[in-house]
C-alpha cells in the first residue's frame, strides 16, 4: 500500500524507528548521526527518504515507523513543495502525535525563502508540532537530536503514562500561549 | 621622463602583489638585472614602486614601455577583467597564411587613421595568442592609460576575446580594425561573457569534457552516492533514486570540471499566461522580464543542484545548454506555432 500506516505492522521489542523525509540528504545524515550519538536505552533505527511514497520493493523489510519528521529547509521552496506532496501519502491516524515538522536553516535570516505563515499553517492543518532548528550550529544540532529522541521514545510507547497524542496536545497548547 | 609616465608606472607596480613584483619586472625586461639587484623587495610596496620609478627615470622610459608592464600584469591576472567573446567570419574559403607583421601594421594603420591619440601595444605568447593593449584618447586629449581595452586573438581561430574599457564608443572602431587586419569580412558578438578568460577559451575551443551520446548505456559505476555510514542503524530508502540522479547529472554535465562562468541571463519576451477569467493584462503584449542567475562558479553549482536535493533531475535544458551553445545571455521569445510555448533565439 502506498500510504504509510502507523499500525499495520507489529512492533519490535525495545526498539523505535524514526523516518526523516526531506530533500536534503546530507542534512538528514548529519541529523541521524547526531541522534545516534545520544544516550538511549532502546534500539533505534533511522530511515532517510527524499519523499513519499516509499519504494514498495523494500516494504517487507521495513519495520513499523513510530515517528515521521518532515524536514523543511527554510531557504528552499522546493523542500516545502516536496514535503507538501509527500503529506498526501501518510495515513490520517499518523497525525495523532506521530508526525512533526522540522524546519531547518533558521540561522540564516537573510536567506529565508519560505513564509512563516505557510509553515504555521502546515502545523495547524495537520495538527502536528513544528520544531525550528539550525543544524549547522553544534548546540542546536544536539538540542534538536535530543528533542527528536524524546519524542521518538514517547511515540514508540517507551514512556509509561505519556502517549503520543497527549504529548503532541501538550506541545500545541504550550505553543499557543 | 614625463611625470604622467612615472605616475603610471608607480600605480601599475602597486597593483602587483608584493611577492610577484620581482618576477614581473624580470619578465618586463626594461630594467637590467643589476638595476633590479639594487631594489629591496622586502620593503613596503609604496617604497618598492618609488624605487622602480627612480630606475625608470634614469633610463627615460616612455609610455609604450610602461604599457608593456600593464600587459604582463593583465596576462598573469586576466580574471580581474570581464571578457566578451567575438567571432569573425570569412565569406570565402581562402586559408591565407597569417602574417603577424602585416596584421600589426594594418591594425595600427586603421586605428591611427581614425584616431590620432591612441597607444597600441602588442605582445605574443606561446599558445599563438596575440595580446593587444589599446589606450584611447580623443582628437584633443592624450590617451587615458588607466582605462585601456584588451584584445586576445588566437590567429589560428576566428575568435577574439575583448575586454573593453568603460568607453564603449570605441568598440565599433576596434572591431573594424580587427576584421581588416586579420582579413576577415565580419565580426559578431557571441553573447558570452565571463571573468575567467581560460574558461571562455575552453568553451569556444571545446576543451571542456563534454557528454557524448553513447549508444550503449554505461554500466553503473561503483560510486558512493551518500557517505556510506558503517552505521547499519541509518537506512537510505531512496538509494535507487539518488543513483539515477547522479547518472543523469553525469550524462548532462560530463565528468570533468566545468568552465567558470559567473552569470546566465535570460531576457523573456513571452506573453503573460494567466487565468483567462482574471484578465490581468488588457493588451496582449509581451511581459518583459529578466531572469539572472549569478554564482562564483555557475556551472558547478548547477551541476550540484540535483544531488543536493534542491532541484529535480534533469535540470532544464535552458540552463544545461550554456557550454554547448557557447552563450550565457539568452532571449526567449514566443514560439509562433499552434501550441504556445517558448524557444531560444539563435
Amino acid at each position: 500500500m502506498a500510504v504509510l500506516q502507523p499500525y499495520d505492522k507489529l512492533p519490535a521489542l525495545s526498539s523505535a524507528v524514526l523516518l526523516l523525509v526531506g530533500s536534503d540528504g546530507g542534512l538528514q545524515h548529519r541529523l541521524a548521526e547526531a541522534i545516534l550519538r545520544e544516550k538511549k536505552n532502546f534500539k533505534i533505527s533511522i530511515h532517510l527518504a527524499t519523499s513519499l511514497p516509499l519504494p514498495p520493493e523494500r516494504d517487507h523489510l521495513r519495520p513499523r515507523i513510530d515517528l515521521v519528521a518532515f524536514m523543511i529547509d527554510i531557504k528552499s521552496k522546493y523542500s516545502l513543495k516536496n514535503v507538501e506532496a509527500s503529506l498526501a501519502y501518510v495515513d490520517d491516524s499518523f497525525f495523532l502525535g506521530k508526525v512533526c515538522f522540522l524546519v531547518t536553516g533558521v540561522g540564516r535570516v537573510n536567506c529565508c525563502s519560505v513564509e512563516m505563515n505557510a509553515i504555521q499553517n502546515l502545523g495547524e492543518v495537520y495538527c502536528s508540532p513544528v520544531l525550528f532548528c539550525e543544524l549547522e550550529v553544534e548546540g542546536s544540532q544536539v538540542a534538536t537530536a535530543q528533542r527528536l529522541l524524546r519524542m521518538l521514545e514517547i511515540c514508540a510507547g517507551h514512556v509509561p503514562g505519556v502517549s503520543a497524542l497527549s504529548f503532541s496536545s501538550l506541545m500545541r497548547n504550550c505553543a499557543d500561549d | 621622463m614625463d611625470e604622467t609616465v612615472a605616475e603610471y608606472i608607480r600605480r601599475t607596480v602597486l597593483k602587483i602583489p608584493r611577492d610577484e613584483i620581482k618576477t614581473m619586472l624580470q619578465k618586463w625586461g626594461l630594467l637590467s638585472e643589476t638595476q633590479l639587484q639594487t631594489i629591496n623587495f622586502r620593503q613596503i610596496k609604496e617604497n618598492i614602486s618609488q624605487d622602480v620609478v627612480q630606475l625608470c627615470e634614469e633610463i627615460s622610459a616612455d609610455i609604450k614601455q610602461a604599457a608593456v608592464l600593464d600587459i604582463i600584469y593583465n596576462h598573469v591576472y586576466p580574471n580581474k577583467r570581464v571578457w566578451s567573446v567575438y567571432q569573425m567570419k570569412k565569406t570565402g574559403e581562402e586559408t591565407e597564411f597569417f602574417d603577424l607583421t602585416d596584421f600589426k601594421k594594418k591594425f595600427k594603420r586603421r586605428l591611427r587613421s581614425a584616431l590620432k591619440n591612441v597607444t597600441i601595444n602588442f605582445r605574443e605568447y606561446e599558445d599563438n595568442a596575440i595580446w593587444i593593449r589599446i589606450a584611447w584618447g580623443t582628437p584633443y586629449t592624450k590617451p587615458n592609460q588607466y582605462k585601456p581595452s584588451y584584445v586576445v586573438y588566437h590567429s589560428q581561430t576566428p575568435y577574439v576575446f575583448i575586454s573593453a574599457s568603460v568607453l564603449k564608443s570605441n568598440l565599433p572602431l576596434l572591431c573594424q580594425a580587427l576584421v581588416l587586419a586579420s582579413n576577415y569580412h565580419d565580426i559578431r558578438e557571441m553573447e558570452l561573457r565571463s571573468h575567467s578568460l581560460n574558461s571562455l577559451k575552453d568553451i569556444v575551443f571545446k576543451r571542456y569534457s563534454q557528454n557524448f551520446q553513447t549508444h550503449y548505456p554505461r554500466p553503473l559505476q561503483e560510486r558512493n552516492v551518500a557517505p556510506e555510514s558503517a552505521d547499519l542503524r541509518i537506512i537510505e530508502e531512496n538509494k535507487n533514486e539518488k543513483e539515477r540522479i547522479e547518472r543523469v547529472n553525469r550524462e548532462v554535465f560530463g565528468d570533468g570540471p566545468q568552465p567558470k562562468l559567473e552569470f546566465a541571463q535570460y531576457k523573456l519576451e513571452t506573453m503573460f499566461k494567466s487565468d483567462p477569467q482574471m484578465d490581468v493584462l488588457d493588451k496582449k503584449e509581451p511581459f518583459r522580464c529578466l531572469v539572472k542567475f549569478s554564482s562564483p562558479h555557475l556551472l558547478e553549482s548547477l551541476k550540484s543542484l540535483a544531488p543536493a536535493g534542491m532541484a529535480d533531475a534533469p535540470i532544464s535544458p535552458l540552463l544545461t545548454c550554456i557550454p554547448q551553445k557557447a552563450r550565457n545571455y539568452f532571449k526567449i521569445r514566443e514560439r509562433k506555432h499552434f501550441f504556445p510555448g517558448s524557444f531560444v533565439s539563435p
